[in-house]
């Protein structure tokens, strides 16, 4: 759209809606919408320009607080929506917000797609393990052995991993965050939004009733810094307080070690230096487990390649120059005619 | 005496317009006679009727390749009485260049050629005297081709006969058999009894020609080839005077969107999955590239509808296509279309159901689907063409009902429609009325909020802010929605205004179609034959041919089915008797009867066969003769 007018410079506040927010008190998705309207205001996006779309499910309720274009669409469907928009106006900027029930459950299909595609999409995936609209079933990212109230006796398939998901889909832009660390989550939101091309971002995000702390093993505050690793490109892949555990390649195999700089003759040259273009070396870092790993946080994954929709209308527009001018009554006319008199 | 030879001549004038006429045609060394032959044998034992015309060359072996090398084997089989081999072929199946060469002219306008690509290489193109590859050069642009590699597949088919390849070669005449078979439904076993007993001897032979055989009819299966294409004949002497082309429903469907899309200058969104008969619409879309037309192969039906939906939202023209199967998973996403009240165009290209069902056979009986068929009361306008051309016009009426009214609208065309060829009269699209479309881009006034289930008083459509415009940013979703912000409500006595506001929306689209006429004859009457969809050839001309024996019988035809039009009732009101012909198990009859308070006389068919004019003139007779004298 080119309504060239001067406007003042956006606010978070002019990114809320008037709309009271219906999460429980708590809720992780608080600190996430506190964090989006925080960071478009500092990467110039503009509020016309911006359009939040989301399946079903608690994070799907984003759209409504967010004082931009908004479409809460049907569950599971989000990703194949915001491909439609791309696909009319490439020229939005497009946030798809779901969850792990709405991305990985009933839209897997779509979320898979996107990512194959590469539409240039911002997909944000709020994790956390349960399904809290429905009132506390078990989702396909909760660990064996959940209790919930659809299994009593706990839950007993195979979770999946969202980041080893995107990874498989062939997506080129993959990162993890947590809801309460403010320091790090915009960090990951504006690279996310950087990129050209499906950004997936998984967000740890407590369901302060259904599923409460069930990542407290590596975001609570105490031990944090000992079961974090945030990967940064370019930089060993350190953790620990003292910045001096890392991960290295066990010698001799294709695996990770977590390690410690100093012991067992390990110097800081062992530590893998990160390189988020490395889709071999992202494919290990989320693979690793806890608790005999940290949690890799950070962009894991980063390698821009051409969005889909650039590619369908760069087809369209050669055609076109091919083509001259299109004519409808000339190519319906085209072939065998004949008169009737 | 009189009365029954009067009956049995108009029989066979149906079978005129009801019978197929197929020709092979190949090198006098590819065993076209026995081919044909074979055909014959079978379609005798499925209880056709026949004539056959073998037509092949003076020389014992001419030249291989050569134009007057070329052997045909013409058969016309119908199912009433069939008196002669036919003037035009239907179906011409070509197997080398020659054979196209020199049985092309005789193909009637928008018949069916099937050619192996295989043999269209240098040599034998010059061979035959052809400058350009006739594939490739247009010259097969009034006939729908189907272009199959049968050389190869042969050869794939027979490649553990042991036998040489020259050999394995002439075997593809039985792959071209096998595959006309499949097409018509017939049977493989009197073909497999006429093998066991030739090649008694040569055990070789004998199951490479079955395995080839078998290979044709398999290939015929797994690509859903359809044999839903002859369309009505009408003679020259009908057509009004202008320019005409051959179109087949399908073509006209997706030239008709993109003339939508050209009328209401908003950009074509396509997304489509594929499925049988509607992806030729997404096939021809994909080649219309220069319009514009932006074509999106989704992973499934829901997404593809889904994409139509984000398409429309983000302000483009969102249109989506499938059959009964796919609308069925399309269905929730349908009911977010009307909950938002975005444009949205859903083609359904009707086949046999349920579930699978019969993919390549026609049948109407997706009308409760396409009228009910989703969670909530969620009313959707739906029409239906009746011809191939008219699906032009309805994919344009389509378009403007969405746009205008801010709905999904459902198309009901059918498999039938889809691969019929008719002569189509071009229309001037310069002359076609502009559909005018309005995008709000002003903003609300100074303090005031902006509502975007703000309605059009007369149409009470909504209005249509699109992301990209400053000042209007605005949620939608799924959820019940405020009638005076556009907030999420949950009130109850709003829910009840806004599903009253969308019934009485769609409804209120009655005042925006044609009043019903008759298609042929009076106003009132004895009986009136109401159709709809591709029913309409074969009841025009069982009409036009009952008033010819003085029977007082209309042709009603509606091609709006939600909302119908206003006068329907006043018009039915006219006919003592009502005959509803429908390729379902009465579906149209139970939906007049909900809306009109009216009885209807159902005539069913759900073979996957279109209806016979015999059949329904018939029904017109036993309810104006036979019941009469009762």
């Amino acid at each position: 759209m080119n309504n060239v007018q001067t406007v003042s410079k956006p606010t978070p506040k002019d990114f809320a809606t008037d709309q009271e927010v219906r999460w429980c008190p708590g809720c992780g998705d608080y600190a996430i919408l506190k964090c989006m309207q925080r960071i478009l205001p500092e990467i110039d996006a503009r509020p016309e320009n911006t359009v939040f779309v989301s399946g079903i499910g608690c994070a799907s309720r984003f759209p409504y607080y967010m004082e931009t274009y908004g479409f809460h669409t049907i569950h599971g469907r989000a990703p194949a929506i915001a491909t439609g928009v791309k696909l009319a106006n490439p020229e939005l900027d497009v946030w798809v917000v779901t969850g792990d029930g709405d991305g990985l459950s009933i839209g897997g299909n779509h979320l898979l797609h996107a990512l194959r595609r590469n539409v240039d999409l911002n997909i944000l995936l709020f994790n956390n393990e349960i399904y809290g609209l429905t009132k506390g079933q078990y989702s396909p990212t909760s660990r064996i052995g959940t209790k919930t109230a659809s299994t009593p006796y706990g839950s007993v398939d195979r979770p999946i991993d969202a980041c080893q998901f995107a990874l498989g889909c062939g997506s080129t832009f993959i990162a993890r965050t947590v809801d309460t660390d403010q320091k790090h989550m915009p960090t990951v939101f504006k690279r996310a939004h950087a990129h050209k091309g499906a950004s997936f971002v998984e967000i740890f995000q407590n369901c302060i009733v259904y599923n409460d702390a069930v990542f407290a093993d590596f975001t609570d505050k105490a031990v944090a810094a000992e079961a974090q690793l945030h990967a940064i490109h370019g930089e060993p892949l350190l953790y620990g307080k003292e910045k001096n555990k890392g991960l290295r390649i066990k010698p001799g195999t294709v695996q990770l070690e977590a390690v410690i700089i100093g012991k067992d003759g390990v110097t800081l040259d062992d530590i893998i230096v990160h390189d988020e273009t490395d889709k071999t070396l992202a494919s290990l870092l989320v693979n690793l487990e806890r608790p005999d790993f940290p949690m890799v946080l950070g962009v894991i994954y980063a390698n821009p390649e051409s969005t889909f929709e650039a590619e369908i209308h760069k087809q369209i527009e050669s055609v076109k120059a091919e083509s001259g001018k299109a004519d409808l009554n000339a190519f319906i006319r085209q072939g065998r005619i004949w008169e009737v008199t | 005496m009189e009365s029954s030879s009067l009956k049995q001549d108009q029989r066979s004038q149906a079978s005129d317009l009801e019978s197929m006429v197929v020709r092979f045609a190949g090198d006098s060394g590819d065993g076209i006679q026995l081919t044909g032959s074979q055909f014959a044998v079978s379609t005798a034992l499925s209880g056709s009727d026949l004539a056959t015309f073998p037509d092949f060359p003076a020389e014992i072996r001419a030249p291989a390749g050569t134009t007057f090398g070329v052997s045909a084997f013409q058969i016309n089989f119908g199912s009433g009485v069939v008196k002669t081999a036919g003037d035009e072929p239907d179906v011409l199946v070509a197997l080398n260049p020659a054979a196209l060469k020199v049985n092309l002219p005789i193909l009637r306008e928008g018949g069916l050629v099937i050619v192996d690509t295989g043999t269209f290489v240098d040599r034998n193109l010059k061979k035959a005297k052809y400058e350009s590859n006739p594939l490739k050069d247009g010259s097969l642009d009034a006939y729908r081709k189907i272009e199959i590699d049968i050389s190869r597949l042969t050869l794939e088919a027979v490649k553990d006969s042991g036998l040489g390849k020259k050999d394995a070669l002439r075997c593809k005449n039985l792959w071209s058999l096998g595959l006309m078979l499949w097409l018509f439904g017939r049977k493989r076993k009197p073909i497999f009894d006429w093998l066991e007993q030739k090649f008694a001897k040569v055990e070789s032979i004998r199951d490479a020609n079955i395995a080839a055989l078998n290979a044709g009819h398999a290939y015929g299966e797994t690509t859903e080839l359809s044999a839903n294409f002859t369309g009505f004949r009408i003679g020259p002497s009908e057509l009004a005077p202008g320019t005409y082309r051959t179109v087949t429903g399908s073509q006209a469907l997706a030239w008709g969107l993109v003339a939508g899309s050209h009328l209401s200058g908003l950009p074509l969104v396509y997304g489509s999955y594929p499925i049988t008969p509607a992806s030729p619409i997404l096939h021809l879309l994909s080649q219309m590239k220069q319009f514009g037309v932006v074509t999106f192969q989704a992973e499934d039906e829901i997404a593809a509808v889904c994409s139509a939906i984000g398409a429309s939202y983000a302000g483009s023209l969102g249109v989506t296509s499938s059959s009964g199967p796919g609308i069925a998973l399309k269905a929730e996403a349908i009911g977010l279309a009307l909950s938002v009240e975005l444009p949205l165009v859903v083609v359904s290209s009707q086949r046999g159901g349920p579930s699978t069902g019969l993919p390549t056979k026609t049948e109407q009986s997706d009308l409760y689907q396409a009228l009910y068929g989703r969670n909530g009361d969620a009313p959707v306008p739906v029409i239906a063409p009746r011809s191939p051309g008219d699906c032009f016009f309805m994919a344009i009426e389509a378009v403007r009902i969405a746009l205008k009214y801010m709905t999904p609208v459902i198309l009901l065309t059918d498999g039938y429609l889809a691969n019929a060829a008719e002569p189509w009269l071009l229309p001037d699209i310069d002359t076609l009325d502009p559909i005018p479309v309005t995008q709000r881009t002003t903003p609300p006034e100074q303090g005031r909020a902006f509502n975007p289930f703000e309605r059009d008083p007369v149409t009470l459509a909504r209005t249509w802010a699109v992301p990209g415009t400053p000042g209007l940013e605005h949620r939608i979703g799924g959820l019940e929605k405020s009638y005076d912000t556009g907030h999420i409500s949950y009130d109850h006595e709003n829910h009840q205004k806004m599903t009253d506001v969308r019934q009485a929306k769609v409804a209120g689209i009655a005042d925006d179609i044609p009043e019903q006429t008759t298609e042929g004859g009076e106003q009132s009457g004895a009986l009136a034959v109401v159709g709809w969809g591709s029913t309409y050839g074969p009841i025009y001309h069982a009409v036009i041919r009952a008033r010819a024996e003085g029977l007082a019988v209309s042709h009603i035809h509606l091609r709006h089915l939600n909302p119908l039009p206003r006068n329907l009732g006043n018009l039915f009101d006219g006919f003592d008797r009502i005959l509803v012909p429908e390729m379902n198990t009465g579906q149209l009859v139970t939906v007049l009867r909900d809306r009109l308070l009216i009885d209807t006389i159902p005539l069913n068919k759900v073979s996957g066969q279109p209806f016979k004019i015999s059949e329904i003139l018939d029904a017109i007779r036993d309810e104006l003769l036979a019941k009469a004298a009762e």
